[in-house]
């Protein structure tokens, strides 16, 4: 419900100003596992996308192959390669996936690259220390989610 | 520097690759060590556990082969020198009472972490103890050179012995304790052990070959930091990369999770000092 009204609320901000709100990560509305609007109000960028697929918090090679990244070495083999992966889901539901997989796949080991709560032991970042205490960053901004979705809706077969 | 031993060590080990095996079978100066076996009849989840030499290159492989290629064994000589050497108030050396020399460990390190009047002990809770309280020398540190030598030392006595930890009695409480941190998802990457060494073993994270994690072969020598890794430190490694706050190395929690580690590896035989990329 909550969640509902916040969305159109931006909808309402977005359609008289033009500037569009950012879904915070204790907000998404998922259905079915998919999330609808952008996070960021904003269109994604698919090079930058590509470039996330390899680098820090994003890292999504260290799991799966993507054969048009095949420049890059070592690619994982944790989870399915995504190639074709458009022809498979939809905009939405990459979108999903990306922001918080354990919601479209149970107890799955992906990371979830939007969320901020509910960790255990949260860390700061590498260090093996304890989380400073101040507000928690989640692995990818709300941009470099729609810049990664960007990207994963151009891996057609 | 390191990469310079590493790099000569390296190449010591090459030429022995062209005598390597077969991969699937370690004998080491002729003695055969066991790297595959029927899982123990509490992991539900495996049928078969594999030491992690089975899932290193054949380069790394043949280090282990010949204990002239092992660089882990400088250490172990560092080590026999360390058991002579007299040390603190008492003017003793581990010699002095332990006539026999590191042999009278045979099997002990099979058989550990233990508990001993109520407490889960490692053995480098047994060899500080001995240090601090019957010689009055200083403890040594858990991950520090000489402590993790010794460990070295000890745990040689029984390579080629299987790991048979006790799981049950007075140690069923920390296995249980060590069981539950193994399957906990930590940290912002939330990941379990299992996830890594127990669903997803024989794959590649990114460049690593994932084994089952097995402590069989520990302290192991690691090409990458050409040094003695303790079992603790391993673990807060392994936390650490999933954006957790980890565990101190010697803390009761790190304790718990090495008895349940080596029980998923009963059934193995003792490789140590294993060599590890
Ligand atoms: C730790 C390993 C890991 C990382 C890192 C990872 N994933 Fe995944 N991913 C998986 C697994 C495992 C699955 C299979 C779903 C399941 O858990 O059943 C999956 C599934 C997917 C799917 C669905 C694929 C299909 O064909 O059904 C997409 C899309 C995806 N991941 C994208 C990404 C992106 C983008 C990143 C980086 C931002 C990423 N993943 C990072 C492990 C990972
Ligand atoms: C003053 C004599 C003395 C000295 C010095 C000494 N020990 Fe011991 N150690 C003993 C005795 C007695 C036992 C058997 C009883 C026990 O477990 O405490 C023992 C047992 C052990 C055990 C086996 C425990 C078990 O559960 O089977 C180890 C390992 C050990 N010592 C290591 C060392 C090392 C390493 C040193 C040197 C750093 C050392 N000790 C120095 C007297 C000594
Ligand atoms: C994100 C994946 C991941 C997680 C989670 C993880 N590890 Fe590891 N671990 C690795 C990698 C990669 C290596 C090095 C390659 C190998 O041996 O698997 C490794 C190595 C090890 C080794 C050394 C094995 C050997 O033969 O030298 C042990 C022991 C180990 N891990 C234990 C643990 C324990 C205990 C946990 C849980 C506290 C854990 N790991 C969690 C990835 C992981």
């Amino acid at each position: 419900m909550y969640f509902r009204l916040g969305l159109s609320f931006a909808a309402v901000i977005c359609a008289t100003v033009a500037v569009s709100e950012e879904v915070k990560p204790t907000e998404v509305l998922f259905v079915d596992g998919a999330v609808e609007a952008s996070l960021s109000g904003q269109p994604g960028d698919p090079s930058s996308g590509a470039d996330i697929m390899n680098k820090g918090a994003g890292n999504c090679i260290a799991c799966h192959q993507v054969s048009a990244l095949a420049h890059l070495p070592f690619q994982g083999e944790i989870g399915p390669p995504l190639d074709g992966v458009a022809d498979r889901w939809s905009e939405a539901e990459l979108r999903g996936i990306v922001t918080n997989a354990k919601i479209m796949f149970e107890d799955s080991m992906m990371p979830s690259f939007y969320k901020t709560e509910g960790f255990i032991r949260l860390g700061d970042e590498y260090t093996g220390k304890a989380h400073g205490g101040g507000e928690v960053q989640p692995l990818l901004t709300a941009q470099q989610i729609e810049d990664v979705v960007a990207y994963l809706v151009t891996l057609k077969e | 520097m390191k990469i310079g031993a590493w790099t000569a060590v390296a190449m010591l080990g090459l030429t022995s690759v062209t005598l390597a095996q077969d991969g699937n079978t370690l004998s080491i100066d002729g003695e055969t060590i066991v790297t595959e076996a029927v899982a123990p009849a509490h992991l539900e989840n495996l049928d078969t556990i594999y030491s992690g030499w089975r899932f290193r290159t054949s380069e790394t492989q043949a280090l282990q082969i010949d204990d002239f290629d092992n660089p882990a064994m400088i250490f172990v000589d560092q080590a026999l020198d360390l058991f002579e050497a007299v040390d603190g108030s008492e003017g003793k050396s581990c010699s002095s009472c332990h006539t026999d020399g590191p042999e009278e460990f045979a099997g002990l390190h099979a058989s550990m972490p233990k508990v001993v009047d109520g407490k889960l002990v490692v053995m480098e809770d047994l060899i500080n103890s001995h240090r601090q309280d019957v010689m009055g020398a200083e403890p040594w540190k858990w991950s520090g050179a000489d402590m993790q030598a010794m460990v070295a030392l000890i745990g040689l006595q029984s390579r080629g012995t299987p790991m048979d930890v006790t799981i049950d009695g007075d140690a069923a409480p920390f296995w249980e304790k060590g069981k539950e941190l193994y399957y906990t998802r930590f940290g912002q990457l939330e990941m379990s052990c299992a996830n890594c060494h127990e669903d997803n073993y024989g794959t590649m994270i990114r460049a690593d070959h994932l084994s089952q994690g097995q402590i069989n072969g520990f302290p192991t020598y690691r090409l990458k930091q050409a040094k003695l890794i303790s079992r603790h430190n391993r673990f807060r490694g392994c936390i650490r990369d999933t954006r957790a706050e980890t565990f101190a190395e010697g803390s009761d929690e790190f304790r718990a999770l090495e008895l349940y580690v080596a029980s998923r590896s009963n059934g193995l035989h003792v490789e140590t000092p294993a060599v590890r990329q």
